[in-house]
């Protein structure tokens, strides 16, 4: 079964700014994957990469065999991404967002996915609300719910829950869960590290754009017998 | 095409909902222009042997058909980079060419919107005759193109604000001021003749009020001929910027 996401040897400089130093990985299809490091890592230079956003230097990278530039209409078609900011667009409210978003995937008529999404995320009520008058957290949930209009089977969520309530964390990780266990893949990153060990069959730690480990969650953890995530994730760092 | 046709509706509705600010403040700008020319200048000057309000009209109307299509484009990408919501039409998979196809259209649909308008508030002045149809539409959609793709450059390229001011104050704004929205560069000394005929805006304004008189200061087809160039040297720079993702992917 072809990996739902590959990645091979990814470099990408900003200027003397080593952001990936030879990234390589693999995500297979229907994993739950923990993309983890400290502050500029290169993390969300990654997945940007992956989403197409930044173009590497040098390497590959593909969503379900698909390349993220050469086939980059097949790898975005298959991708949906939670970015990192809190960024909505003021003109529009709630379901007039995500039926644009529908229109750029090429989704007409989707009002039953987006009622779905909406009742899943506990956004019924707030449908017809301009995105300015939603807070924080609401807004975090419309950014999801643009991420999953066209019904993609990977999904990248960049520190999704970072200022939400503890309500929404455990729906939005619910729904999530359901998606995965439908299929989906995920990738995520998360500076909550619980959420990691809770949630993630695998992880990545990277450090400085390098990929430091790699491994099932269980394996990380039972190398560092009764140590939490947190602490493996200090002890690989300082290793 | 469905990804385009979002895309361009989007673009549409984002000036429709502020429409107050978007059409019809540029109407009343266009107004008072004509108020206050016409009524110091009516009596005194004639242009082509047409009355001088009358002259103006067509040159008003298209002066706010390009800035108004430069405005649309500029200001939608700055505002999108400038709060990130970019993202969202970076991520799907929208080919560069429905991208630039989908801002242009829609600058060009707020332009001709801003210039009916115009038309329709200002004609009730004087006694307005259309010669030549299809050489206004075909002058009004080119240089409503033209002026949406640069504001895709000038969109593209500023990272804040002044910088897109500067672009519109310091290039836009001469370039449509002294094109002869105002007067006949006939009516100009020869220096500044010659130098009218390098500013492509002239000969859009020059094309543009041939439809309504059937005078003009060069041949209709030579003005036709100059903005087409114009424009597809521009799209053409537009699409090749897009293509690099210049300054929206990094």
């Amino acid at each position: 079964m072809l990996p739902a996401v590959s990645i091979v040897d990814v470099v990408k400089r900003f200027g003397t700014l080593q952001a990936l130093a030879g990234v390589s990985l693999d995500i297979g299809q229907g994993e739950f994957f923990g993309l983890l490091g400290p502050n500029g890592a290169g993390k969300t230079t990654l997945i940007s990469s992956l989403a197409g956003l930044v173009r590497p230097d040098s390497g590959t990278i593909q969503v379900m065999g698909h390349d993220v530039i050469r086939d980059f209409r097949e790898a975005r078609r298959l991708l949906g991404v939670v970015p990192q900011e809190l960024v909505f667009d003021p003109f529009f409210n709630v379901r007039e967002t995500l039926r644009i978003q529908s229109g750029y995937f090429g989704i007409r008529k989707n009002d039953d996915w987006i009622d779905e999404i909406l009742a899943n995320l506990d956004l019924t009520g707030k449908a017809d609300v301009n995105m300015r008058r939603l807070s924080g957290g609401m807004k975090r949930r419309v950014l999801v719910a643009q991420a999953l209009v066209h019904k993609p089977p990977v999904i990248v969520l960049d520190e999704p829950t970072a200022g939400v309530d503890v309500e929404l964390r455990q729906g939005l990780w619910q729904f999530i869960r359901r998606l995965n266990g439908e299929g989906h893949t995920i990738i995520l990153t998360t500076h909550y590290l619980e959420e990691a060990e809770a949630l993630c069959n695998r992880i990545a730690l990277m450090k400085q754009g390098r990929v430091v480990a790699l491994d099932t969650t269980a394996n990380l953890m039972a190398a560092h017998p009764g140590a939490s995530l947190e602490e493996v994730f200090v002890r690989t760092l300082q290793s | 095409m469905i990804g385009f046709l979002t895309l361009l509706e989007k673009e549409f509705l984002r000036f429709w909902k502020v429409a107050f600010q978007t059409v019809a403040a540029p109407v009343l700008t266009a107004l008072l222009y004509l108020l206050i020319f016409g009524h110091v200048l009516d009596d005194h000057v004639q242009v082509h042997g047409v009355r001088y309000t009358s002259f103006l009209i067509p040159g008003l109307v298209m002066m706010q058909v390009l800035q108004n299509a430069f405005a649309n484009s500029s200001s939608s990408l700055i505002q999108a980079k400038i709060t990130g919501s970019i993202v969202f039409v970076l991520l799907p998979p929208i080919p560069y060419s429905a991208f630039f196809a989908a801002y242009v259209l829609a600058a060009v649909l707020r332009g001709m919107m801003v210039g009916l308008g115009v038309l329709l508030a200002t004609v009730w002045f004087v006694d307005l005759k259309i010669v030549a149809p299809l050489w206004i539409m075909a002058f009004a959609m080119l240089g409503g193109g033209l002026f949406g793709a640069l504001g895709m450059i000038a969109g593209i390229w500023s990272e804040k604000f002044d910088q897109l001011a500067s672009f519109q104050n310091f290039l836009i704004m001469p370039l449509t001021m002294l094109s002869g929205v105002f007067y006949s560069i006939y009516t100009l000394p020869a220096f500044w003749q010659g130098v009218s005929h390098y500013n492509p805006v002239f000969y859009m304004i020059d094309g543009f009020r041939y439809g309504f008189f059937g005078v003009s200061d060069v041949a209709p087809e030579t003005s036709l001929l100059v903005v087409v160039a114009c424009f597809a040297v521009v799209s053409w720079g537009t699409l090749s910027l897009l293509k690099r993702g210049w300054k929206l992917r990094a």
